[in-house]
């Protein structure tokens, strides 16, 4: 018999699996959640095939739960991702990010004028809704949309 | 602290402008030489403006306060390289009242964030400019008698000039305001305000030129037409004449008619037109004083 060697990204025992992420925006999902500074296990896939967003990627982190607000600050760059709770090797929560109305601290103002890119302040923006989410700075009223979007 | 500073226009409510109003008619009849005895205000300009400084620095005299402050950033701290957070926590120990002037856009909502005291927007860059807003309103209400039913021109550059941005916003709490947008191609009025509008029912119209209409003007405001705004510098060669006003224009204006322009002008009025009982702009700059010292009084609780 022939050992068939899988190389699609394999199931977690315990954690959260991220779906529905579009492949572009993979890495920023990654800053925004800061998994560069984890040390558990995590599994990436990208160029995966999505009717919905043409290629999506998948974030698997193993023995993870993330916080509300945390997860949220990803539907900037990803609105559609869909997060599934992983105990035994099975399913047993989904739901989706909820786009928050502030977003504090991740982005940066795209206004070069703006104060919050001279002195050392958190920026905070009110998020404007669409199909590509916009913010709104609070400080110099300027918006930054999609793609003047810069994470910190 | 930061309900109680001034930072954009739209802090305040249609209610709360018309409050400063009556708060500064009543400081043009009858002076208050005491009304700040006791109080500091610190005037920090981190660039120039030497108009609005010494508008604030008028209306505090003639309320009897004392004034501190620098009036640009060659001034110790700033060229120091002080935070604009340590600056403010420090004056805050100074002053009753901070009005601060910036370039940098933000900047103002930010020293209202850390401020002890009530924080002035007294120009943060091409952001907000608040208390312009508030004196150009008085100087309407006041040649006008209301602020309803107005037809009001905006002329040159709607596109930059965050003086027409912060006047429509405020006008627009108004019954029936008219606005006409007088202005070159290249500097029409953002899509932005003009759907603010839309979605309040208020009219507009746009015109490339206003010798035709000027005779339907309540209110002509006028702004600077820069060379450096234009991509193409004959365009500018092309249309600079178009947008200044001259006295022989004025010939079938309304009576009630008066023409303001936030200063300092550079070629826009022509000086003829200052001999016309419809030039306003000085008495405007004027009215600055009574409208600095009614927002001063409220903002610290006076009035
Ligand atoms: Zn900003």
């Amino acid at each position: 018999m022939k050992e068939v060697k899988h190389l699609s990204v394999s199931g977690i025992e315990n954690g959260t699996v991220i779906d529905h992420i579009p492949a572009k925006n993979l890495f920023k999902v990654i800053s925004i959640l800061a998994l560069e500074k984890f040390d558990n296990q995590i599994t990436f896939g990208t160029n995966l095939e999505s009717k919905k967003l043409g290629k999506k990627a998948i974030i698997k982190v193993a023995g993870k739960t993330f916080v509300d607000d945390d997860v949220n600050k990803i539907a900037l760059v990803a609105p559609e991702a869909k997060l599934n709770i992983i105990k035994d090797y099975k399913v047993v929560e989904k739901y989706n990010v909820v786009v928050p109305e502030e977003i504090v601290g991740i982005a940066k103002c795209v206004n070069p004028k703006c104060i919050t890119n001279h002195e050392q302040i958190k920026t905070k923006f009110t998020v404007i809704p669409g199909d590509e989410i916009a913010l709104k700075c609070i400080y110099c009223e300027k918006i930054t949309d999609q793609e003047h979007l810069n994470i910190m | 602290m930061k309900s109680r500073s001034l930072v954009s226009i739209n802090d305040y409510s249609k209610d709360e402008i018309l409050n400063i109003l009556d708060l500064a008619a009543g400081f043009e009849a009858s002076p208050e030489p005491h009304l700040l005895n006791g109080k500091v205000v610190a005037t920090l300009f981190y660039e120039p403006s030497t108009r609005t400084r010494l508008s604030f620095e008028s209306a505090v005299s003639r309320l009897g306060g004392k004034i501190v402050g620098f009036s640009d950033s060659s001034s110790s701290s700033v060229t120091k390289g002080e935070s604009l957070k340590d600056t403010i926590m420090t004056v805050s120990n100074y002053s009753d009242l901070i009005v601060m002037r910036h370039p940098l856009e933000g900047s103002a909502l930010y020293a209202s964030e850390v401020a002890k005291v009530p924080v002035i927007n007294a120009g943060d860059g091409a952001n907000q400019h608040p208390t312009q807003t508030l004196l150009d309103l008085y100087s309407i209400k006041k040649t006008q008698g209301s602020l309803e039913n107005l037809n009001i021109f905006l002329v040159g550059d709607l596109k930059y000039g965050r003086t027409v941005h912060s006047l429509l916003m405020a006008m627009s709490h108004f019954k029936n305001t008219t606005f006409n947008f007088i202005s070159p191609q290249e500097l029409q009025m953002p899509d932005e305000y003009k759907l603010y509008l839309d979605n309040l029912g208020l009219k507009y119209y746009e015109h490339s030129d206003f010798t035709d209409i000027i005779s339907r003007a309540d209110i002509i405001y006028m702004t600077r037409v820069q060379r450096e705004r234009f991509s193409d510098p004959m365009e500018y060669e092309k249309v600079k004449n178009i947008y200044v006003l001259r006295y022989s224009m004025l010939e079938n204006t309304k009576d009630n008619l008066r023409i303001l322009h936030p200063l300092p002008r550079v070629n826009e009025i022509h000086p003829d037109v200052d001999k016309s009982d419809k030039a306003y702009y000085f008495t405007q700059a004027l009215n600055g004083v009574y409208t600095r010292q009614a927002i001063m009084a409220s903002i610290l609780g006076l009035k």
